[in-house]
């Protein structure tokens, strides 16, 4: 690998001020998608900027809000915060699902979203479950919705010297949970054909009062899928309700034929692994009769 | 370019060595450190060859990069055994022949070990969850497995060692 520098900076400013000073230099958390495309060739990082010295970027903290998940944290780290799990499930299962024990130990959520794969298990889960992130930069710190990141496949919305610094999700309200399904012809150590990630809520008479659906390896891009989430809001999660939600998620589709799968076989799977990831979420959220 | 100077702790032992900022750790463990126990499969995360601990996690060798082992401790295969005395999962798998050419065994081994070691009662199911990583070409898994089972059961002390 042709890189010029290996830089270990110790406070965000002195990160931001690398990577803004060397328009190839990257941010380094994980590594298992960077060092792979560095190796390949696919990546022009000419320099490397290491965060996982920066202190407080790995690790989760819980305010009375809810989460800030520093962007080195790596994925096995969030199925041993026991709060996290019990009000994200769908976050941490996604999370568990990208590669294997020895990925997921290195792997983070941050670099998930950050290298930008509409494949990419986490990230319809942070978008359902209505997470942010922090982004330091030369002119500061901004937050944005996770959805606003990625923009086309393996691009993102970041300006020059921007780096993610936390994902932010937010408080577990009462009577909601989340899930996350992918479709893989095998169990473990592959790509999603196709991901759903739901997050709703249901009241004490198990009607859904807020529902949110994204889908992955559909489009160029994690959609939100605004109308699905509507579809729900103020039913029982009848079988009208479901299928009018299936139905948007499907119109929402813009999928490839690729290897992995064809257009008309993602937006058909869209559409029932959107239901079925549904109907974990309510299970969870207490909602199942 | 200037090279880097990482000290670090490799199997107990303090290492030193010099490395390119675009070098990775297994390439050092191997060519500088000469530790070759360690494999080179696939370079990209995928077969689990390359298996070390960091800082007490199980990592893909070939997917950390060199200069990011200052400070850190690494364990390699070479440190599984105590002296001559070879670590429970490793008899196991000679007891169970569990390798053929044996390119992905100490891969394997290190991460069977890191199951062991937090988990010695691992379902058969939970093993073959946990070594999905490695990948190997030649024994259809089922020796492997039921060779981290039996050491499993011997480190449980309900197997006398064969």
């Amino acid at each position: 690998m042709a890189l010029s520098a290996f830089h270990t900076p110790e406070t965000i400013e002195q990160a931001v001020a690398l990577l803004a000073g060397d328009p190839s230099a990257r941010p380094l958390s994980g590594g298992t998608d960077l060092i792979v495309q560095m190796q390949s060739g696919r990546s022009e990082a000419g320099a490397i900027v290491d965060i996982k010295r920066i202190a407080g970027l790995n690790g989760i903290r819980s305010d009375g809000d809810g989460f800030v998940i520093g962007a080195a944290t790596p994925c096995t780290a969030l199925k041993e915060d026991a709060a996290l799990v019990a009000a994200w499930p769908g976050v941490v299962e996604a999370a568990n699902l990208i590669g294997s024990v020895q990925v997921r130990n290195r792997a983070t959520m941050a670099g998930n979203l950050c290298n930008a794969s509409p494949a990419a298990d986490s990230v319809p889960a942070l978008v359902a479950a209505g997470a942010t992130c922090l982004i330091a930069g030369p002119s500061g710190e901004r937050e944005v919705p996770v959805e606003a990141i990625p923009v086309a496949p393996s691009k993102t919305s970041l300006q020059a010297g921007e780096m993610v610094t936390a994902i932010k999700l937010p408080k577990r309200s009462a009577g909601g949970s989340d899930a996350y399904l992918r479709s893989i012809p095998r169990t473990e150590m592959d790509i999603a054909v196709v991901g759903a990630g739901a997050n709703i809520t249901v009241d004490a008479e198990g009607v859904c009062t807020s529902a949110r659906i994204a889908i992955g390896a559909a489009a160029p891009t994690v959609v939100l899928v605004e109308d699905a989430g509507k579809a729900l809001e103020g039913s029982g999660f009848d079988d009208a309700a479901m299928e009018a939600m299936a139905q948007a998620v499907r119109n929402a589709c813009k999928p490839i034929d690729d290897k992995r799968g064809t257009i008309e076989y993602r937006i058909a799977m869209a559409g029932v692994l959107a239901k079925r990831t549904v109907m974990i979420a309510r299970e969870r959220a207490g909602g199942t009769a | 370019m200037s090279k880097l100077h990482v000290t670090t702790s490799v199997n107990g032992d303090e290492r030193e060595f010099l490395c390119g900022p675009g070098e990775t750790l297994l390439d050092v463990l191997r060519d500088e450190l000469d530790m070759t126990g360690t494999k080179e499969g696939c370079g990209s995360g995928d077969c689990g060859a390359c298996t070390i601990m960091l800082d007490g996690e199980m990592v893909c060798s070939c997917l950390v990069m060199a200069a990011e082992a200052q400070g850190r401790v690494i364990g390699t295969i070479e440190g599984v055994a105590e002296g001559s005395e070879l670590h429970p999962v490793q008899r196991t798998f000679l007891d169970h022949a569990a390798l053929q050419c044996g390119f992905c065994t100490p891969g394997f081994i290190v991460a069977a070990k890191a199951l062991l070691d937090r988990n010695p009662d691992p379902t058969e199911t939970e093993v073959r969850y946990w070594l999905a990583g490695n990948l190997c070409r030649c024994t259809g898994y089922d020796k492997i497995i039921r060779a981290v089972m039996d050491a499993a059961a011997e480190l449980r002390q309900e197997r006398t060692p064969a």
